[in-house]
């Protein structure tokens, strides 16, 4: 008797954080979809809001995707052979490099953003192109991505295994290719999910280094609440409610997967 | 069927000279002392030696993974290779993790160093056939790694390390992670197997057993320094020193007074054979290996003792007689001799059995 009521009220308490969570998130996205929020949502359903969405904004959205994947690439490119660099030379001057490709994790977006500004914001064609927003993205989400690829090669003896393939006559980019990366596959995979989940959410930074024609969307959802109408914000969130969480469940999967084969018996 | 039966003149390996390889790591430990070693065309040359002696790292720089300190030369037949990095030294490697790789299955792994030489496909499965039917891997070319167990991964890691026919063959304590049952039976494959391919290899251990079985010369090492080179006969029969007459094998080494040719202990008198240095006088140090005691009638006999333990190992007993030197005495008995605790016992050692160590620290 006494389980049962710890059960329910754990459950009850449970639910009730649950809900204090979902419920705005619920009724800003109905809000998206209502003709008149004021009115509530017996004055209708509608997709127009989404539509004029659409209309006003669609360019944010493609242009987040297309910052997302190429920050995509650049974290890749740079972060996979800095992760294999560090981990094998693990002494305290690759210590020290971790820590400063961690640094942008703990300073505010806005300072970075500022810095960034002062350094480059002369180049006025750089300024102006999304490639600069593409620098800031990749500062702020190199670290996830190094991280988690170190983290599989802890796991994994890669020390060894880049030996193993050395003395088999595989020369350093061999090896990389046909060794460690397929081995680390899991640590990236990881890393791109996270890379490019953070790159779409990034408001800080973005805000910051964006122009006018350079609005991403998370830029634009700001705009968007301050100067339209609640509706029109409200099925801007839903739009990307609809991207993002796809991309979050595929993170969750991929999460409980790694615990599995990843692991290399010694 | 011989793995090398398709007549490759490199077959047999190259000779191995190392010349006052030292390392000191970055961190200032020095983890080998200047070293000399010379290794002959075909030669299986065992490393032995307590963890922390040095010989993994003499290992990793015959293979190029680590480079000597300068003054030390690595050559393969006359051949300098210090500065020749692991990838071009054409060596085969079993590492004691196997460093097998998980993302390929088991036919991919043994023919990666094939793939990578620019082997055909066709060439290279063939290859891969031949290594799977000598290492006795049959049915399993086309399983993961993590579906393996021991002693498969360990044929795996020697089959993949053999298949691109290297010029030496370095082993890493290959079967330390496998249990004490098959320990044995693949010490017995890899001796045959060792001498079928007739190839330069140098193997390290810690086992003592392992390096007298597949061993042409064994190498004892002691903290970063060769402490003695010979067969395996030699390293047992002769040691040069207190340690290694303690870490091959069992042995009583007792101190003893010297004089007149004459070992003077507690328990009687010895005379070693062939003497020794005249100018020797005073203390020494003797060695008496257990099974080159035998029991004789207490009267008359050599040495005198008695029992102050037994232990029964099954093929023979072992009993701990004191009163003969300063310190008891391990004795091999047959097992079908009755003793008891306390009895009253004579000894007797073949002269050419004693060995005197130089005096060291211990």
């Amino acid at each position: 008797m006494r389980d049962r009521l710890t059960f329910a009220a754990q459950l009850v308490f449970t639910i009730l954080v649950a809900a204090f969570l979902i419920v705005p998130a619920a009724l800003s996205m109905l809000a998206g979809v209502t003709v008149n929020y004021f009115r509530g949502i017996q004055s209708g359903l509608t997709l127009q809001w989404v539509t004029q969405v659409w209309e006003l904004y669609s360019d944010t959205i493609f242009r987040s995707f297309l910052i997302a994947l190429a920050t995509l690439v650049v974290t890749l490119i740079v972060g996979i052979p800095a992760a294999y660099a560090l981990h094998l030379r693990n002494d305290r001057l690759s210590r020290a490099i971790e820590e400063v490709i961690t640094l942008p994790l703990a300073i505010p977006g806005l300072a970075l953003a500022l810095a960034l500004l002062l350094t480059y914001g002369g180049f006025s064609d750089f300024r102006r192109s999304w490639l600069f927003i593409l620098a800031g993205h990749a500062v702020f989400t190199l670290p996830f991505m190094v991280r988690s690829v170190m983290a599989v090669f802890g796991a994994i003896d890669v020390k060894t295994l880049d030996e193993g393939a050395a003395s088999l006559g595989a020369w350093p980019w061999r090896r990389f290719r046909d060794v460690i990366v397929p081995n680390a596959a899991p640590g990236i995979l990881a890393g791109s999910l996270m890379v490019v989940t953070l790159s779409l959410g990034e408001f800080n930074l973005t805000w910051m280094l964006h122009t006018p024609l350079t609005k991403t969307l998370p830029v634009g959802l700001a705009d968007s609440y301050a100067s339209m109408r609640l509706e029109v914000a409200s099925a801007y969130t839903l739009v990307f409610f609809v991207m993002i969480v796809p991309l979050l469940v595929a993170m969750q999967v991929f999460a409980r997967y790694r615990g599995g084969p990843t692991a290399l018996p010694r | 069927m011989s793995p090398e039966s398709s007549g490759n003149s490199n077959g047999h390996g190259v000779a191995v000279r190392l010349e006052n390889c030292a390392k000191t790591f970055a961190d200032g430990t020095q983890a080998l002392g200047p070293v000399s070693l010379d290794v002959a065309r075909g030669e299986t040359v065992v490393l032995l030696g307590p963890s922390g002696c040095g010989k993994t790292t003499l290992l990793r720089i015959i293979a190029g993974l680590e480079t000597p300190d300068a003054g030390g030369r690595v050559l393969f037949n006359r051949t300098d290779v210090s500065s020749v990095p692991i990838e071009r030294r054409n060596v085969g490697m079993v590492f004691q993790s196997y460093a097998l790789f998980p993302n390929m299955d088991v036919a991919e792994n043994i023919g990666y160093g094939l793939k990578i030489r620019g082997v055909s496909r066709a060439e290279r499965s063939a290859r891969v056939a031949e290594l799977v039917a000598v290492t006795g891997i049959e049915g399993l070319e086309h399983r993961r790694i993590d579906q393996l167990s021991g002693g498969q991964r360990q044929r795996v890691a020697l089959a993949r390390a053999v298949a691109v026919r290297p010029s030496v063959l370095l082993l890493d304590e290959p079967l330390t992670a496998l249990d004490a049952a098959l320990r044995d039976r693949l010490r017995g494959e890899l001796d045959r197997l060792l001498r079928t391919l007739g190839i330069t290899t140098v193997y390290v251990t810690h086992d003592q057993s392992e390096a007298m079985v597949l061993g042409d010369r064994i190498v004892v090492m002691r903290k970063g320094a060769i402490a003695q080179v010979g067969t395996p006969r030699d390293i047992y029969f002769a040691p040069t020193s207190r340690f290694v007459a303690e870490f091959i094998g069992a042995a009583n080494i007792v101190e003893a007074a010297y004089s007149g040719g004459s070992l003077l202990l507690p328990g009687g008198t010895l005379a070693p054979a062939g003497g020794c240095d005249a100018t020797l006088n005073g203390r020494v140090l003797v060695m008496i290996r257990p099974e080159s005691i035998r029991l004789v009638p207490v009267d008359g006999a050599e040495l005198r003792g008695h029992v102050e333990t037994l232990s029964f190992v099954g093929d023979r007993q072992r009993a701990v007689i004191s009163g003969v030197a300063a310190k008891p005495i391990m004795v091999d008995v047959p097992n079908s001799v009755a003793l008891k605790i306390g009895d009253r016992i004579g000894l007797t050692v073949d002269p050419s059995a004693v060995r005197l160590l130089p005096g060291e620290p211990s």
